[in-house]
């Protein structure tokens, strides 16, 4: 106890110095934590995948589009549990900036295949039979502030023409990591619409959702679906969910890695800081830990005094950045609108951040301590005078 | 008959700066009696100093052995001699070195933290020493809230509270006013007389030599002469009011 007191009392002997090194971990500490989060948004689709779902997409490109009637020869692969399919359909709602992803899916087949959207059933019913109906994720509906029953305008840019849908559900996620900034609406309406408009466009699906019964045998069942369909005019390339999403990823792949150099960069920054706050801290009390020596205090009493003194300010920097980065991430969650469909502080990221402001605080002692550990008593003594 | 606490036998000690090898102390003999008040004299770089801290076990010796109450502290490591110091070591320092950040009670409580005693044993014993010093009423103040006479009393409170069989002062007066050097003397005196301490105690100020009961002159490194003890050593009587505290770091 009468240790803690010291180490207290030592580190608020300068208050504007140790407010200031505090300041500056708070800053630290919550950039270190915003970027990570932003980084891990980023990765949210790919977390959030399922091991239970492959991707089947044209080996030539994304913007490609498959033959519906793949869909029955895909269900016929050995190891497949079920087949669904969506096309992203890319409509601006009002503006440009009111971006939010809008896929054309069969309801039938798609929601078994993400149980992870928790439709209320009557939604669900509504929404199956009104051909022109939609369903949203609860995030978007609140956003737009839209209720079940309200039309929402579409321009196309995929699939040209003014759109309009009726929203007959809003779908809430089963966890924090869902998606539910999405809008899902009838294939069949679109392809009706395409076959309409332009008959070849008509029975196209951008991607094919292979719900596969055993996660391990993913590699195995891609390879027989891919090699079902190798030589013909639309070959296919089959991945887990997963790599399929990181594949998204990769494309934005150098700002990520700048993000993440950012945030190591800052902490640096604040070690560098805070170990010449240490130093100099130390340097001024030379003569106070030689005097401590010279009443018998072995050289660990005045590493562990610093070491203490050290951890006390950083852990104090660490969870008050930690606090102040919860509130700050849900007011950029709420500027950025839907750019992100996850944007959460993990408590992964929490704890790193308590242990970055650890690790700070234990990097900018050591110096300080083990040189204040040696010091001659002698020679320290001398300093008062 | 008042037994040698201190026996120094063919102390020298030379500092090297660079190539150049400086002696600082050469062939020292001396015997410090239990219980004996001791000052240390001489010039400036005469060696006073670097011999107390030689005493004290915080600097050791080129060649030589220094024998406290028995025990020869230039052949401990510093582990073992840190332990001795805190045993059987009080320090008293010209600019009284307390921790600015502690009150004088927690200062005077220091030294009892590498002792096996109790808070409230601790507390007790600090209460004891601060009442000897005549500073029970500042316990609570801080350094810089008293004057330099008192923050030397806190000092020798420190020096005692564990209840040391030898007590090593740096010029203890140096930063004190006559009147007030007079005062923390008069206390020394005390300790010697009523606690039975032994002090070896380095000054300039030959009124604070007069104090002492032995005058020892350095000059060069070298003792040169000795003023006789005044009196004789006094029968210890108060020793057994500090309880004995264990040292156990």
């Amino acid at each position: 106890m009468f240790i803690f007191r010291l180490l207290l009392k030592n580190a608020f002997r300068h208050p504007l110095r140790t407010l200031l090194t505090i300041v500056g971990l708070v800053v630290a500490v919550v950039a270190f934590g915003m970027l990570r989060t932003i980084v891990d948004a980023w990765y949210a689709g790919a977390e959030a995948s399922s091991s239970t779902r492959l991707i089947t997409r044209s080996a030539t490109s994304l913007t490609v589009p498959l033959p519906l009637a793949y869909a029955e020869r895909l269900r016929a692969v050995d190891g497949v549990d079920g087949i669904s399919w969506s096309n992203w359909f890319g409509g601006v709602y009002v503006s440009e900036r009111n971006f939010f992803p809008q896929f054309a899916v069969d309801p039938q087949s798609y929601l078994p295949l993400y149980p992870e959207f928790v439709v209320k059933a009557d939604d669900r019913v509504a929404w199956e039979r009104d051909r022109k109906g939609v369903i949203v994720g609860r995030k978007l509906a609140d956003k737009f502030g839209w209720q079940v029953g309200d039309q929402i305008p579409l321009r196309g840019t995929i699939y040209p023409g003014t759109w309009s849908f009726t929203l007959r559900g809003i779908y809430d996620g089963a966890d924090a990591g869902t998606d539910t900034n999405q809008m899902l609406m009838h294939w069949a309406y679109l392809n009706e619409t395409m076959r309409a408009r332009s008959g070849r466009r008509a029975d196209q699906v951008g991607v094919f959702i292979v719900g596969i019964r055993d996660p391990n045998n993913a590699a195995l069942v891609s390879q027989r679906i891919d090699a079902q369909f190798r030589n013909s005019l639309a070959e296919t390339l089959t991945e887990t969910e997963k790599a399929f999403q990181l594949g998204f990823v990769a494309m934005s792949e150098a700002i990520l890695v700048a993000l993440q150099a950012v945030s190591f960069i800052v902490i640096v920054i604040i070690m560098a800081v805070m170990a010449n706050t240490m130093t100099m801290t130390a340097r001024e009390r030379l003569a106070e830990y030689a005097t401590l020596k010279a009443l018998g205090f072995p050289p660990e009493f005045v590493v562990r005094l610093l070491f203490g003194e050290s951890l006390f300010i950083a852990l104090l920097g660490g969870v008050l950045g930690l606090l102040l980065t919860l509130p700050l991430a849900a007011l950029f969650a709420g500027a950025t609108g839907t750019l992100f469909p996850v944007f959460r502080v993990s408590g992964a990221t929490m704890g790193l951040q308590l242990a970055v402001a650890l690790v700070v605080g234990a990097v900018a002692a050591a110096w300080p301590a083990w040189k204040m550990s040696r010091i001659n008593i002698v020679n320290g003594l001398r300093h008062v005078a | 008959m008042a037994t040698a606490l201190i026996r120094i036998h063919g102390l020298s000690k030379t500092y090297r700066r660079g190539e150049q090898e400086i002696p600082v102390l050469l062939d020292i003999e001396l015997e410090v009696m239990a219980g004996d008040f001791v000052a240390l004299m001489g010039p400036s770089g005469s060696g006073k100093s670097t011999l107390l801290n030689l005493i004290a076990g915080i600097d050791k010796p080129t060649t030589g052995t220094i024998e406290v109450g028995g025990i020869d502290i230039a052949t401990l490591g510093e582990g073992a001699l840190a332990d001795w110091r805190a045993e059987h070591v009080g320090f008293i320092f010209q600019f009284y070195n307390l921790m600015p950040v502690l009150t004088a009670f927690e200062n005077i409580e220091l030294p009892l933290l590498l002792t096996s005693l109790s808070s409230r044993e601790r507390k007790a014993r600090v209460q004891q020493v601060l009442e000897l010093v005549s500073l029970s009423d500042r316990a609570d103040h801080y350094p810089n809230e008293l004057s330099g006479g008192q923050q030397q009393r806190v000092a020798i409170a420190r020096a005692l509270v564990t209840d040391p069989t030898l007590i090593v002062a740096d010029e203890p007066t140096g930063d004190l006013d006559r009147h007030t050097g007079e005062d923390v003397l008069t206390l020394l005196e005390q300790l010697v007389d009523e606690l039975g301490k032994t002090i070896v105690m380095v000054t300039h100020d030959p009124k604070a030599a007069s104090r002492a009961r032995r005058v020892v002159h350095l000059e060069k490194g070298v003792l040169v002469d000795e003023v006789p003890e005044v009196s004789a050593v006094p029968a210890v009587s108060a020793v057994s009011e500090l309880p004995a505290a264990k040292v156990t770091a």
